[in-house]
């Protein structure tokens, strides 16, 4: 039984609020992260303008996967020379796409600190990673993956999935 | 049976040749992925580890500044080793044949070619000798194709025009000398532009050229009256000296792009240009340092299509 991504939104917030300022620099991870950082961006009301990676060109599966299709232009709106950083991805498995993100963010400038929030940290790591911030952990059956989706309304969704999708979000791209 | 020889057995592209037989889907893949490089040129690193540990030799065998240096800037941005093969001065001179001169860079661990060769055709013979053992990118090959020119052209229109499906496109001058032209005329077709114009002397416009789905003008008033795009092509002054042309001045005259004669287009017309420029011949300076002049975001917008096109096809 998958949790409700709607109520673990909740749950992620009351977690972050009392560590996140003005001077926040909010990033979500392409896709799944990205919806959910907008979400938790409007809710916490921050003042720094969201930011957001598609990390494709920073995975370390290059030379097996070939470049994604649909990669989008990653916007980094503020100063990240200085400032902390909440990365927001929507799971947590590998490690890498976290990696990949904090890679690329080391392009814009060198943060102060980053932290990690994400709705579901599923395990299974592969790289001494892990989160502040959980919504939950949850256990997910070997050779599947955990999906968040995104209906018309903008309510989130996790869903279990066979196979890698086109686009499939966080750390499931692998 | 795959006949295509920039397709790999599933299809996808294994060398980038020529834009006439790609699919619709492959030139857009390539003109969305450089959208998301283009961010790259503002931060602080202005690189990104993909093609870390490959090897991108710059084979030029014709003089040409603008490309080649995009090309190497591309491949330093995607975090490739670039060597740049001046071959004036290579074994070429002392007699070994160009395929020998492959087989040698593949012996040290070439992964990729960027190939500029006046003989139209080299990329492909280069290509298919080598088939998948790396990647072959066509910089220009005699009046063939400029594959990258054409969809850094395709990009910059959709940048400025958002969409091509209600456009008006002008290529004016020697189109039948012209690599750009064809891979021009090839992307803009296959991406469903209704309205592509070819104008220039009967002389430097291909018999047939109609058949590659365009208008023909012999007039540029009438040609690029309410046109979107206007794209010039460069007068190649080694053809000035021959029966095709008459002299510079005489050529300004009838075919050189004016205010006066830019102000038939659309007001909100661009000016587009591959380069080098010469002023005074295809251009008048006012117009090409005019405010609807894009030529050198052209430049730019090249880096970010050749990203796209070596990562792409680094990555199949």
């Amino acid at each position: 039984m998958l949790p409700d991504a709607e109520s673990l939104i909740e749950r992620l917030l009351r977690q972050l609020r009392a560590h996140v300022s003005s001077e926040t620099g909010m990033v979500g991870i392409v896709t799944g992260g990205a919806w959910l950082a907008e979400r938790l961006h409007r809710s916490l009301g921050l003042a720094t303008p969201l930011g957001r990676l598609d990390i494709s060109f920073y995975r370390d599966d290059f030379d097996e996967a070939g470049l994604h299709h649909q990669v989008k232009p990653s916007q980094i709106p503020f100063d990240v020379q200085g400032r902390k950083i909440l990365l927001v991805d929507d799971v947590l498995y590998t490690g890498r796409t976290v990696r990949a993100a904090m890679n690329e963010l080391f392009d814009y400038g060198r943060p102060a600190a980053i932290e990690l929030a994400v709705l579901v940290d599923r395990g299974g790591r592969e790289l001494p990673i892990a989160a502040q911030y959980t919504g939950e952990t949850v256990a997910v059956p070997p050779g599947k993956i955990l999906v968040l989706d995104r209906d018309d309304n903008g309510a989130l969704s996790l869903h279990l999935s066979d196979r890698r999708r086109e686009r499939t979000t966080g750390d499931a791209r692998r | 049976m795959n006949r295509n020889p920039q397709l790999d057995e599933k299809g996808a592209l294994q060398h980038l040749l020529t834009i006439e037989g790609l699919p619709r889907e492959i030139l857009t893949h390539i003109l969305d992925t450089a959208a998301s490089f283009i961010g790259v040129a503002d931060r602080e690193v202005k690189k990104v580890p993909l093609l870390r540990g490959k090897s991108v030799f710059n084979l030029f065998f014709e003089p040409s500044t603008r490309t080649r240096t995009t090309f190497e800037i591309a491949a330093k941005r995607l975090s490739a080793d670039v060597i740049n093969l001046n071959i004036a001065t290579s074994s070429q001179t002392k007699g070994e044949t160009l395929l020998d001169t492959v087989d040698n860079l593949l012996a040290m661990h070439a992964d990729m070619f960027v190939v500029r060769h006046a003989q139209s055709g080299a990329a492909h013979l280069i290509a298919r000798h080598i088939g998948p053992r790396g990647h072959v990118i066509n910089a220009g090959d005699g009046r063939h194709s400029h594959p990258t020119q054409g969809l850094l052209d395709m990009y910059t229109i959709r940048h400025y025009k958002r969409d091509f499906s209600r456009l008006s496109v002008a290529i004016v001058g020697d189109v039948l000398h012209s690599r750009v032209a064809r891979s021009l005329i090839h992307a803009l077709t296959t991406l469903g532009t209704p309205d592509v114009r070819v104008i220039g002397p009967k002389t430097l416009l291909p018999t047939g050229v109609e058949r590659l789905g365009v208008r023909e003008f012999h007039d540029l008033r009438r040609g690029i009256a309410d046109c979107d795009v206007v794209v010039m092509l460069r007068v190649q002054n080694e053809r000035m000296s021959g029966a095709l042309l008459p002299s510079a001045q005489e050529f300004f005259k009838s075919w050189g792009l004016t205010a006066e004669r830019l102000a038939l287009a659309k007001p909100d017309a661009i000016v587009m240009h591959p380069g080098p420029l010469n002023r005074g011949v295809e251009i008048d300076s006012a117009v090409a340092d005019g405010v609807q002049s894009v030529i050198l975001a052209q430049v730019t917008f090249g880096i970010a299509v050749r990203m796209a096109a070596m990562s792409i096809l680094a990555g199949n």
